[in-house]
C-alpha cells in the first residue's frame, strides 16, 4: 500500500509515455501516429505536476479563507505545463492540416505505400 | 518483426528510467525559487492567484513566446489549406429544429462564461489561454449547429488577433519607457488586493491574451472547416 | 482516497490500450479523448486547478473536434 502511495502517479505517467512511443513507433497510418503524439504528451504534462507535488498541500491560491502562505503546492511547474498545453494544440493542428494535404496528393494515408510512391 | 524490436527497446528504456526515478521522491519539496514566489508574491504583484504571477509577471516573456508559437502555427495551417481547394464530396444533412435552436440558445451564454474566465484571471482560477479556449469551442458549437448559414465576420476576427497581440506588446514597451526600465515592467498600482481592478498590468495582458487566443483558435477550426 | 486513485489511472491506461487496437479511426480519437479527460481529473487531485482547467477545455474539446474534422476530410477506416 504504501508502494501505491509513492508512485501511483509516476506509473501512470510513464505508462502513458510508453503506450504513446509504442503506438508512434509501430503504427502506419499518418493519424494513428498522431494520436500516439497526443497520448504522449499527455503523459509527459502528468509527470511535470506530479513532480511538483508536496505532503498535504493546497492549491497555490488565496482567498478570503485563505489569507497567509502556508503548505501550498510548488507554483511554477503548473506555469510551464500551461504553456506545453497550449503549444501541444498548435502542434495537432499544424500536423492534421499536412494529413490533408498528404492524402489530396497521394490518395492514401499509408506510409509505407506513401514511400514506395516517392518517385 | 518491427514490434519485437521495439518491445525490446521500450524494456530497455523503461529499465533505465526506472531505476533513475528511484531517486525522485514524491510528495517532498526540494525548489527554493518556488518558496520565493510564494512568500513573496502577494506583495509584488498584488494578485491572489500565484500560478498567474508567474506566468504574466514573473515570467513574460516566456508567455510572449508562447503566443508567438500560436500565430505561427496558425499561419502554417493556412498556408497549407490555402493551396488546396477542393470540392467536397461528402454531403452533410441539415441539422434539425431542435439542434439548431438550442445552439442559437446556448451560444452567448458560452461567450459570456469565457469572457468571465479571463477578466478574473488574477482572482480565481482562469487566466486568458482557458477562457480563450471556451471561447473556441462556443464557435465550434455554431458550426456544427447552423452550419452554412452564418459564418464567422472576417473583419471582426482580424482585428480582435491583431489588436490582442498588438496591446500585448505595446505594453510592454510603455513599462521599458517608464517606471523602473525593464521590459514588461509592471507599472501601474496594485490596488486593494482581491478586487477587480488589481495587480496592476495583469488584468489588462490576460484579456489581450483572451481575445486573442479565442480570435485565432476559431480561426484554426473555421479553416479547416471550409468545405468550398 | 488512493483506490479512487489507483482505479483512474487503470482506466486511463486502458483507454490508451485501447487506442492502439481499434481499427476505427473514429473510436481512436475517443479513446484519446478519455485519456485527456482522466488526467484532468488527476490534475485537480494533484491540487492544480489552472492545468486542469486548461487540459479539459484544450485537451478534451478541442484537440478532438480537429482530429473529427480533420479524419472527415480524409478516410476513416485505418487498412
Amino acid at each position: 500500500m504504501s508502494f501505491l502511495h509513492n508512485y501511483i502517479y509516476y506509473i501512470g505517467a510513464f505508462g502513458l509515455v510508453f503506450i504513446g512511443l509504442f503506438i508512434m513507433a509501430v503504427k502506419r497510418n499518418y493519424i494513428k501516429i498522431i494520436i500516439g503524439l497526443s497520448i504522449l504528451e499527455a503523459g509527459v504534462n502528468l509527470f511535470l505536476i506530479s513532480v511538483g507535488y508536496i505532503a498535504n498541500g493546497t492549491a497555490p491560491i488565496f482567498s478570503r479563507t485563505v489569507l497567509n502562505a502556508e503548505n501550498m503546492v510548488d507554483p511554477v511547474p503548473q506555469a510551464l505545463v500551461l504553456t506545453a498545453i497550449v503549444i501541444g494544440l498548435a502542434v495537432m493542428g499544424l500536423a492534421l492540416s499536412l494529413a490533408i494535404g498528404l492524402y489530396r496528393h497521394f490518395g492514401t494515408l499509408n506510409l509505407r505505400e506513401i514511400k514506395e510512391q516517392r518517385w | 518483426m518491427r514490434k519485437i524490436i521495439g518491445i525490446i527497446l521500450l524494456i530497455i528504456i523503461a529499465w533505465g528510467i526506472g531505476t533513475s526515478l528511484q531517486e525522485i521522491p514524491f510528495g517532498i519539496s526540494r525548489a527554493k525559487l518556488a518558496d520565493h514566489y510564494i512568500h513573496n508574491g502577494k506583495e509584488e504583484t498584488g494578485a491572489a492567484n500565484i500560478v498567474t504571477s508567474v506566468v504574466v509577471s514573473y515570467r513574460s516573456l516566456d508567455t510572449l513566446g508562447e503566443v508567438t508559437v500560436l500565430f505561427l502555427a496558425a499561419i502554417g495551417l493556412g498556408a497549407v489549406l490555402a493551396a488546396l481547394k477542393q470540392k467536397s464530396v461528402k454531403e452533410s444533412e441539415k441539422a434539425s429544429l431542435i439542434l439548431s435552436t438550442g445552439c442559437r440558445l446556448l451560444f452567448p451564454l458560452i461567450l459570456l462564461f469565457g469572457a468571465y474566465i479571463f477578466i478574473h484571471g488574477h482572482l480565481t482560477p482562469g487566466g486568458g489561454f482557458q477562457g480563450g479556449a471556451i471561447v473556441a469551442s462556443a464557435f465550434v458549437l455554431m458550426y456544427l449547429g447552423c452550419h452554412k448559414e452564418k459564418k464567422i465576420n472576417e473583419t471582426g476576427s482580424i482585428l480582435s488577433e491583431s489588436l490582442g497581440g498588438l496591446a500585448f506588446i505595446v505594453i510592454g514597451l510603455i513599462g521599458l519607457a517608464i517606471g523602473t526600465g525593464y521590459f514588461l515592467n509592471n507599472f501601474l498600482p496594485k490596488g486593494e488586493f482581491n478586487t477587480l481592478l488589481s495587480a496592476g498590468i495583469i488584468p489588462i495582458i490576460y484579456i489581450a491574451i483572451g481575445f486573442k487566443v479565442g480570435a485565432e483558435l476559431s480561426k484554426i477550426i473555421d479553416l479547416l472547416m471550409e468545405e468550398s | 482516497m488512493i483506490l479512487i486513485v489507483t482505479f483512474l489511472v487503470i482506466a486511463m491506461l486502458a483507454a490508451a490500450i485501447s487506442a492502439y487496437f481499434f481499427k476505427d479511426l473514429l473510436s481512436a480519437v475517443i479513446a484519446s479523448c478519455m485519456v485527456s479527460l482522466i488526467a484532468a481529473v488527476l490534475f485537480f487531485f494533484l491540487h492544480a486547478p489552472d492545468v486542469a482547467m486548461a487540459e479539459a477545455s484544450i485537451g478534451a474539446a478541442l484537440v478532438t473536434a480537429v482530429f473529427v474534422i480533420a479524419i472527415r476530410r480524409t478516410e476513416r477506416y485505418e487498412k
